[in-house]
């Protein structure tokens, strides 16, 4: 019994600091981040990981341009946009492969997967080229469409796998109970559908947010860069200033949101959100 | 309320498998008819089919004097109880019994004093404000029939209802279904694979096997007058005891001895056609320790001498079964008795007899007894088709009868 107690309590020690190691390896640059950003010009290559002499004039000087705050502007926007409409899709798609037998239901999961797995390097190109004919480069629906593309197989994967889990039974009930098709959607499966809905509107959300590459590629103005476009971009106040501190520092507002999203929508999946439903 | 007519009903899936095959039944309004059969058998589709879930091949199907084939669920009127109960995690008790009404547009008073109303019948007032996950079983099954209920719909459907329920609760539950039906005196379809339940619910029982009905009558009806050896095997518990029996000069030759036969049953073995071979079915009750048999009774039956391989004591009666060299009775319909029942590979050599005998009988395990049976309760059925010879004009009349 001894050994044994001894040999749980040794390898609890190892996870655990196997666990730190990995938190610490995942956290530091961020707080480096962080520390950079509250630095003075004067000390930011001090080397100090807590700063000598705090300051917010990095957070002032990035609010205070309206390039930054334009950029915040269309992140908040286009990620929002996006994810809505890849969310309300993906559902609609995810609900009738989960339920339907239709013919070419292989071939559409397969594509959508075709696409997930395509990498988008190889497609700025040609995107870039039809948006320009299109008139959408250079607008929010210029990145709002390869967003939805690329996050739409993700949506309808989690998703699916959501709906397999409800049972089919409470369709039926909600249909005898005087339910149109649409009703028994909206009023009881997607109810119960809703971790999945939340768990994939933070995937798609924070897949539109932190995308550069389509960013960079298909815009030119603060009409519709993105943050993390524009951050490239970032000079300063003025041009000879150094924008290291100011770029920390908005490092660090666009990871907030996604944080505070993060943690808004954790609350709503609750797991066994569908116990009771049947017997059991 | 309303009446249900199944003319020749069909279903046939895309793959070419027939569910359920030209079904007749009609349904009173009010009634109570139980489906009931071994596990696809096509109850539970022909289920389905009354309630709109399920699209009917062909045939046609009225509610109330309408044809409803093409009507989606909600415009049929009528509420369905699901083996799973179905209740919706998300809402409380009492938004799931008001569920149907809000989407029947009536408004908040009415759907209130409504779903109280219901909630007093069963019993489930004080638990409308929990969900279903903090309920027990039995709970959610009465919240489940509480919300087809509330409505009043034209029928009620129910799929198993009580088929999750431990065996007392069970029990319990089916006096509460039955109290229910005749208080509220809707037409109801239950469908059900035990036949226990279908004996002691319905008003009439319909017994299915491979998509057709067997037999539709009551429950008495189905347990005295089987139509076919299906029915005799399916109805009862213990089931009816099946022997082989070979047609010789005017008398049957079974293992429990030979049994004399009536001129009606000889008369219709004389047929060129007839069966030589034939299977014979008792009833346990039909069994009597000899030694308690009085004279008169005595000549209308038969004895035979078995070794008791075991006695259950119920306390009422006793339980005895014997062992009976001979050969085993045999028909499709028994193995698929057997298969449903999970008893197929379990079979020893010779006939087992169930035999149901006065408590005051003193027959103990391991003795040889003497049994005496009663002629007058005997089934014959033609192994072929499963046909019950002894039925004359819908009247099972025994071995003897003239």
């Amino acid at each position: 019994m001894a050994t044994g107690t001894e040999t749980t309590t040794r390898a609890r020690l190892r996870w655990g600091l196997l666990d730190v190691l990995v938190v610490v390896f995942a956290l530091v640059p961020v707080l480096w981040i962080a520390s950079l950003s509250f630095k003075t010009p004067a000390t930011i290559t001090d080397g100090n990981f807590i700063p000598q002499e705090w300051t917010l004039d990095n957070y002032r000087t990035i609010f205070d341009t309206d390039q930054f705050v334009r950029a915040l502007i269309n992140s908040i926007g286009i990620a929002l946009i996006a994810t809505l409409i890849a969310v309300v899709l993906g559902a609609m798609a995810a609900y009738a492969i989960s339920r339907l037998d239709f013919p070419g239901k292989g071939l559409l999961v397969g594509v959508s997967l075709l696409i997930a797995m395509f990498p988008q390097v190889s497609l700025v190109s040609p995107l870039f080229e039809i948006e320009r004919q299109l008139g959408l480069f250079d607008t929010w629906p210029g990145l709002i469409l390869p967003y939805i593309t690329f996050a739409l197989p993700l949506a309808i994967y989690t998703l699916s796998a959501f709906f397999k889990q409800i049972p089919w039974d409470l369709e039926k009930a909600a249909k005898m109970d005087g339910a149109t098709q649409g009703q028994a959607f909206r009023r009881v499966i997607a109810p119960l559908a809703a971790p999945g809905l939340f768990t994939t509107a933070i995937l798609v959300f924070i897949f539109c947010w932190n995308d550069f590459l389509f960013a960079i590629s298909l815009t030119s103005t603060e009409r519709s860069r993105t943050v993390p476009a524009a951050l490239s971009f970032f000079t300063g106040a003025s041009q000879f200033e150094d924008p290291t501190g100011a770029i920390c520092a908005a490092a660090v507002v666009i990871t907030v949101p996604i944080i505070l999203f993060v943690l808004f929508f954790q609350r709503r999946i609750v797991s066994g959100l569908t116990s009771g439903a049947v017997k059991g | 309320m309303a009446d249900i007519v199944l003319d020749k009903v069909s279903k046939k899936f895309p793959d070419g498998t027939v569910a359920v095959q030209d079904v007749d039944l009609e349904i009173a309004d009010g009634e109570f008819v139980i489906l009931v059969g071994p596990s696809g058998c096509g109850k539970s589709t022909t289920l389905n089919m009354i309630a709109g879930l399920e699209d009917i091949s062909s045939g046609e199907l009225r509610i109330g004097g309408q044809r409803v084939n093409d009507k989606a669920p909600r415009d049929r009127d009528i509420a369905m109880v699901f083996q799973s109960y179905a209740l919706y995690p998300n809402m409380t008790v009492r938004e799931n019994m008001a569920f149907p009404l809000r989407l029947a547009k009536l408004d908040k008073e009415t759907i209130n004093s409504k779903v109280d109303e219901a909630a007093k019948v069963l019993e489930l007032t004080s638990l409308l404000d929990r969900k279903p996950a903090n309920l027990s079983g039995g709970q959610r099954q009465r919240v489940a029939m509480g919300r087809a209920i509330v409505r009043q719909p034209k029928a009620f459907l129910m799929d198993e209802p009580l088929s999750n329920l431990d065996a007392k609760l069970r029990v319990q539950m089916r006096t509460v279904v039955s109290r229910l039906q005749k208080q509220l005196g809707t037409t109801t379809v239950y469908v059900t694979h035990d036949q226990t339940e279908a004996m002691t619910l319905g008003d009439r029982v319909v017994i299915m096997r491979g998509g057709a009905v067997q037999q539709v009558g009551p429950p008495q009806e189905l347990y005295d007058h089987p139509r076919n050896l299906f029915v005799a095997g399916f109805i009862g518990s213990p089931s009816m005891n099946f022997l082989h029996a070979a047609v010789q000069d005017g008398s049957l030759r079974t293992a429990l001895g030979d049994v004399p036969l009536g001129d009606r049953i000889r008369r219709e073995l004389e047929a060129a056609d007839a069966p030589r071979e034939l299977i014979l079915g008792i009833r346990p009750e039909h069994f009597e320790d000899a030694e308690l048999v009085d004279e008169d009774t005595r000549r209308r039956g038969l004895e035979f001498e078995a070794p008791v391989e075991i006695v259950e004591s119920m306390g009422s009666d006793k339980y005895v079964y014997f062992t009976v060299e001979g050969e085993r009775a045999s028909a499709a319909e028994l193995e698929e008795l057997a298969a449903d029942a999970g008893a197929s590979d379990f079979s020893g050599a010779g006939s087992n007899l169930v035999t149901r005998l006065s408590a005051e009988s003193a027959v103990a395990e391991g003795q040889s007894r003497r049994v005496w049976f009663n002629l007058e309760k005997i089934h014959l059925f033609d192994p072929t088709n499963g046909r019950n010879l002894t039925l004359h004009e819908g009247r099972a009349a025994g071995a003897l009868a003239d």
